[in-house]
């Protein structure tokens, strides 16, 4: 079994999907219920995977990569099939093996329209092969190939289920994260042909883990500058950081349901863990002198994705907004390039799935329920749909970063950290960015609160007074449950994803202190 | 069993999860559950605490500079007895402070500290026998690894010492009374099981915050209490006026949260990486930790006490907070969540002695706050005409007198009063609730209430007990508790450097007294109005009288619990005076000792003094109300008068300020100047970008390449149809188009830098 995981067991979990796709895109459009158990066996397959991973996984040297493999993939530019696990990516790729099948569940019944189980299932399993693949590889091209993956079927998903504005979100969701993506593989391109051995060979490599050993010796300190800026183009639109996140409310606002929780969930979190896998621990000079700025994008993030939350009319496109604030905090974290900081970055990256995941699930409900996410025209959801308010009111303060719920645990450590950051970053500024993010608190309270307030309390508008609601169903609890479980236990518990990271990211930080 | 404490706030955290999970099933919607959780409770408890005095009684022998130089010396590891890391399975063992297996040891906190701060040293000067050359009690902790970070391991657990003994008994004793009355109060509510749930949450919630043994789980306890506030606050959220007083109270103190979060970092990282509340504190008693730091860490957390327990200004919240239901009010935010601030200051008191200088007659923030609040709370409460918000703004008042014992050094003072205060105040809703629920539900004393005394009795009775010890009358509870405070102001910091804090607390004597009488008078004299006009009100069942009863009966004699041991009283036995003192200060090095650091002493004329300015208080407003005599109506003729009226209704206009001026303007204007920056400039920018690129576009594709990307449309075109019906066969090509042109443009991009690279 250990030798089998060893050898297939990334492999494995990374191109089931694709199969399970290949044989959905055999079977006939019309048997519909085919499809669905096909991709959820598809996806609990995955699921099964990546448990038998972390039964399996050393959590004693987290920092050493795990079920590694290093096989010739496109040898004229020695880029290698590269796949591996350690501390950092595990939470991650747990996270997307968790959500997917419960994705899956959610759709049973409320395909978006227009419909077409099929298409959509398909693409959700080709989404997961990008988004399992990304956590996973350990060759910057390999990496990029993933990242790219991901948008094709995110792409389309948004552009042909998506809300009424469907075209003008996905092309922009599309274009911005390219463009990005085009700067980021100049990045890469040029570590490749700068990189140097110790004796001044080039090294001719895309593999992370030997670039994390070179980590820009000998390079120019405006070049190291300049790849970092390519590398933050590519992660930083996909985190997304102010102000490059304006694809993001579009993107999650016309997203059908099950789009916005992955995208929420998972793509959101490609970008930082590229900042934690690839950008700091390659380039940590250039990191410590971008870690300021980065600092102060993510506190301005915090403040102004929580003025724009304030402003919104629209739940959804309110709780998008909010993305851009609790992303806000990750990045804080990462800025601080402290073992703490970045301890809390990965944590907060978890906790935000599951939190903004189960916010958009409730989101997607209440649509159904109403038709409208129009904050002005609803009211009294917990007298109508009790269940569906009490969750919604439990994921605000899960989202507000109530401690003894998961929001906390990405929150506070990020802030705490700000207090004393990475010897030879400005101790003032970053205090500053603290006390900043600490009000930034304050704001989440009050538009999660003002949303609750508005939404779930007082009694129903007019319009939907005496209208009968249905409360959750069964596909409902299936679906949130184990999110709900989940963000209980790791708040209570936080060592649960701490003690996973921590040997890893203790590595990566004291390695930049080289 | 002092070991075990964690049990204490494990049982009605289960308790909760039980009453959600199947109370609406049982006959009594759930609440017997949590009844008999917390006759449990408190039980073990009364336990905890019995337990805790034989330690006093005889301490335990320990090594204890070992265990001292162990806790100093620790940079990387927690100073406590944890060793061991939990498995991961054990999801149980967290915010709870409990779990299967524990790293156990008792806590290193003897005296001899570095400083050198001897035993005999805290009694210098005029302090008191009893506590000076008593021998050390070190506390009893208990942890378990709650995560790791940073190679270092954080532990969640619990720390039993005089302090948090006490501050268990009066929790679970005072939410079992109010279990017991909420019984009858919300009968027949719309949501009676969740509200014993969220009952039973707070009271685990709190339980488990003065358990604490680090400074992060105070804090998780802190933001839990909040939690259930709003909840309950907000309890009939049907009404906009109830959620937003929720919302208010949430909101509040989240701003007050801020100076938590930083003053906690900052004790972190002064006390070299450590959340452990007994070496943040020896450490900061035996002078390791800069001076500066610990002024930013006390002022920041006085933010926190400032919204938590409702001191000036950021007290509004507080009488809005009376939109819960009354045993709530009682509950929480009177006798037991609002004093949270109080027992954090108390907890980390070493920070706030060295950080303040307070035993250095310095005139400090929190003697400060705690003198403004003391009378400014005062007197707000003679304008409000429901009688739950009169007893709001006297527990801000006396929250008040309690901050400003801490101030001025007299900690014993601050938490005896927070005891006294926590039973008559509790006894005093509680009969305020039974009143309202006689009457219609009408808090309005002014227009529902009158003559009450004859038709409920017990109510009447037991409400007089808590008003008397309200306005320390002798010898009721209040009366030895407000004078030790004013002892400690006068007596205390150097040459009586507080005089001016023993005059405000004389001054907030009488208003108490005035405010308080008035609303007897409201209550329960005069002609029945109002609802009590029309329907005769009777006095209520057992399940109200008998807590209002048992409250009543502690007030009559809890007072005596700190009995001064000199002057009248030095006939008193040495076992019987100080008891409180005795038992419930810590005896360790973690507790401030020297620099300055006394005990009060009893002082006749301050005792004279301030009980006539209550007398007084009483004989002017009796004269006022019973006997029709004064300026009445001076508000309407006076024009100094009716400003002074109106500023007092207005609550000094701090409700406007923050509510209309700055939520308002957060919410409004600011909010949506950011969201127009979003949408024309940041936004526009990426538009227009994204224009001129189509533009470019069709420059390249009518001009130059149309060939090619025909191709390229038609195939993609061809793949769309299948998998999707509405997809436009231009939108794809475009895609196509850029994603061509954005890869030839990072190629060429890519082949500039390696050749700048290159020179």
């Amino acid at each position: 079994m250990k030798d089998l995981l060893n050898g297939w067991g990334l492999t494995a979990a990374t191109f089931l999907p694709l199969v399970g796709a290949v044989v959905m895109m055999l079977l006939p459009k019309a048997d519909e219920a085919l499809h669905k158990v096909v991709a959820l066996l598809t996806s609990s397959a995955v699921f099964a995977v990546v448990v038998a991973l972390l039964a399996n996984f050393d959590y004693d040297r987290t920092r050493v990569l795990q079920f590694g493999q290093n096989r010739s993939w496109i040898s004229v530019i020695n880029s290698r099939y590269i796949v591996g696990i350690d501390g950092i990516s595990l939470p991650l790729l747990a996270l997307t093996a968790f959500i997917v099948p419960l994705v899956i569940i959610y759709s049973w019944d409320h395909f978006p329209e227009p419909h077409n189980p099929k298409a959509f299932l398909i693409l959700t399993l080709v989404l997961e092969t990008g988004m399992v693949g990304t956590f996973v590889a350990q060759d910057l091209i390999l990496f990029f190939v993933f990242f790219e993956l991901v948008l094709l079927p995110m792409y389309f998903m948004i552009g042909v289920w998506g809300g009424e504005q469907r075209q003008y979100a996905s092309i922009k969701f599309f274009l911005y994260t390219a463009f990005g993506s085009a700067l980021m593989i100049v990045a890469f391109l040029s570590l490749y042909f700068l990189a140097k051995g110790p004796g001044g060979a080039p090294l001719h490599t895309f593999s992370m883990i030997e670039l994390s050993r070179w980590q820009g010796a000998g390079l120019a300190r405006v070049t190291g500058l300049v790849i970092f800026g390519g590398m933050f183009a590519g992660f930083g639109i996909k985190v997304p950081m102010f102000p490059f996140h304006t694809w993001l409310p579009d993107a999650h606002t016309q997203a059908p349901t099950q789009g916005s929780v992955i995208l929420a969930a998972v793509l959101l979190k490609l970008g930082t863990y590229g900042f934690v896998r690839i950008a700091i621990p390659i380039l940590p000079a250039a990191a410590r002198e971008w870690a300021p700025w980065i600092g102060l994008l993510a506190v301005i993030g915090i403040i102004y994705g929580a003025l724009g939350c304030l402003a919104q009319t629209d739940m959804k496109r309110m709780i998008a907004f909010s993305s851009v604030a609790h992303m806000g905090f990750v990045m804080l974290g990462i800025a601080t390039l402290t073992s703490f900081g970045i301890n809390a970055a990965i944590f907060g990256m978890v906790a935000h799935g599951l939190i903004t995941g189960m916010l958009f699930f409730i989101a997607g409900s209440v649509k159904e329920r109403y038709h409208t996410l129009e904050i002005r025209r609803l009211g009294g959801l917990l007298l109508q749909a009790p269940r569906m308010g009490w969750l919604l009111g439990f994921s605000a303060m899960a989202s507000l970063g109530l401690p003894g719920l998961a929001g906390f645990w990405g929150e506070f450590p990020a802030i705490l950290a700000a207090y004393q950051p990475a010897a030879g970053l400005n101790q003032n500024v970053f205090r500053v960015y603290m006390v900043v993010a600490a009000l930034g608190t304050v704001f989440a309270a009050g538009y999660l609160l003002w949303l609750l307030q508005r939404v779930a309390f007082g009694v129903p508008t007019e319009e939907f007074v005496g209208e009968h609601v249905h409360d959750m169903h069964l596909t409902d609890y299936l679906a949130w449950a184990p999110m709900i479980a989940l963000i209980v236990v790791l708040g209570v518990y936080p060592n649960l994803i701490f003690r996973i990271t921590d040997g890893a990211v203790v590595q990566s930080v004291t390695a930049l202190g080289r | 069993m002092l070991t075990y404490a964690w049990i204490i706030p494990a049982l009605p955290a289960l308790s909760f999860v039980l009453i959600l999970a199947v109370g609406k099933r049982l006959p009594k919607g759930g609440s017997e559950i949590g009844l008999a959780t917390l006759a449990v409770c408190f039980v073990l408890a009364v336990g905890v605490g019995v337990g805790w005095v034989q330690r006093v009684n005889s301490p335990p022998k320990v090594d204890e500079a070992a265990l001292t130089a162990r806790s100093l010396a620790g940079q990387e590891t927690t100073p406590s007895g944890e060793r061991r890391v939990a498995p991961a399975g054990e999801a149980g063992a967290g915010a709870l402070p409990g779990g299967a297996r524990t790293g156990e040891g008792a806590a290193p906190g003897g005296e001899g500290s570095p400083a050198g701060a001897g035993a005999g040293e805290g009694g210098a000067g005029q302090g008191e026998a009893g506590t000076a050359e008593a021998a050390p009690v070190p506390a009893v902790v208990r942890t378990v690894t709650w995560f790791q970070s940073g190679g270092v391991r954080f532990t969640a657990g619990t720390m039993v010492d005089g302090l948090s003994a006490m501050m268990l008994v009066l929790v679970s004793l005072i939410s079992l009374l109010v279990h017991v009355y909420s019984t009858d109060y919300v009968a027949g509510d719309r949501r009676y099981t969740h509200y014993f749930a969220f009952l039973s949450l707070f009271t685990a919630s709190m339980l488990m915050f003065v358990l604490t043994q680090s400074t992060l789980q105070l804090i998780v306890g802190w933001e839990l209490v909040g939690l259930c506030s709003f909840a309950l606050i907000g309890h009939w959220w049907e009404e906009k006026p109830n959620s937003n007083a929720a919302l208010k109270a949430f909101i509040t103190n989240r701003v007050g949260d801020i100076g938590l979060i930083v003053g906690m970092i900052v004790l972190y990282f002064a006390a070299g990486r450590s959340f452990d509340i007994i070496r943040i504190n020896s450490m900061a008693n035996a002078g390791q930790i800069r001076h500066l730091l610990l002024l930013v860490a006390s002022v920041s957390l006085i933010a926190a006490v400032m919204s938590k327990s409702g001191q000036f200004i950021l007290h509004t919240w507080l009488p809005d907070a009376m939109a819960g239901p009354t045993p709530v009010s009682a509950l929480i935010h009177a006798a037991t969540m609002v004093v949270a601030g109080i027992y954090m200051v108390a907890r980390l008191y070493p920070v706030f002695f060295r950080g303040l200088s307070i035993g250095t007659a310095n005139i400090n923030l929190l003697a400060v706050v705690g003198a403004v609040t003391l009378v400014f709370g005062a007197l707000l409460a003679f304008v409000q005409s429901d009688i739950k918000k009169v007893l709001a703004y006297s527990t801000v008042s006396q929250l008040g007198y309690m901050v400003m014992a801490l101030g001025v050094g007299g900690w014993t003072a601050a938490l005896f009063h927070l005891v006294t205060h926590a039973f008559f105040k509790a006894c005093l809703f509680l009969g305020a609730g039974s009143m309202s629920h006689a009457c219609h539900h009408s808090f309005d004393m002014k227009k529902d209430y009158g003559g009450l005394r004859r038709r409920m009795p017990i109510t009447f009775w037991t409400f007089m007990i808590g008003t008397g010890a309200l306005v320390a009358i002798p010898p009721l509870s209040g009366f030895w508790s407000k004078d030790e405070i004013l002892a400690s102001a006068n007596g205390l910091g150097g040459p009586g450097g507080y005089k001016i804090m023993l005059v405000m607390g004389i001054i907030g004597a009488f208003c108490t007294a005035g405010y308080m009488t008035r609303a007897v008078w409201y209550c329960f004299f005069g002609e029945p109005r109002g609802a009590a006009a029309e329907h005769p009100p009777r006095e209520n069942g057992p399940r109200i009288t008998v807590p209002l009863m048992v409250l009543a009966g502690i007030t009559l004699v809890i007072g005596f619990v700190n009995v001064p041991t000199n002057g009248w009283f030095s006939w008193v036995p040495d076992g019987w005076a100080l008891r409180f003192e005795n038992y419930v200060q810590p005896r360790a090095a973690y507790f401030v000792s020297g620099g300055g650091f006394r005990q009060p002493v009893f002082t006749p004329w301050i005792a004279v003094v301030s009980t006539g300015a209550g007398l007084l208080g009483v004989l002017l407003a009796y004269l006022w109300f019973w006997r029709g005599l004064g300026p009445h109506g001076i508000t309407a003729r006076n024009r100094v008068a009716r400003a002074g009226y109106r500023v007092l209704e207005s609550r000094y206009g701090l409700d406007v300020l923050y509510t209309d001026w700055i939520v308002g303007s957060i919410k409004g204007p600011i909010a949506r100047a950011a969201y127009w920056v979003n949408q024309k400039v940041l936004d526009g920018v990426v538009n227009g970008a994204g224009r001129e690129a189509v533009k470019a576009g069709h420059f390249v594709y009518d001009r130059i390449d149309q060939g090619v990307v025909d191709t390229i449309v038609n195939g993609s075109g061809a793949t769309a149809e299948g998998s999707g019906q509405i997809l436009r066969k231009q939108q794809t090509g475009r895609v196509q188009t850029y994603g061509a042109y954005l890869f030839a443009g990072a190629t060429v991009l890519a082949a500039i830098f390696v050749i700048l690279a290159a020179n």
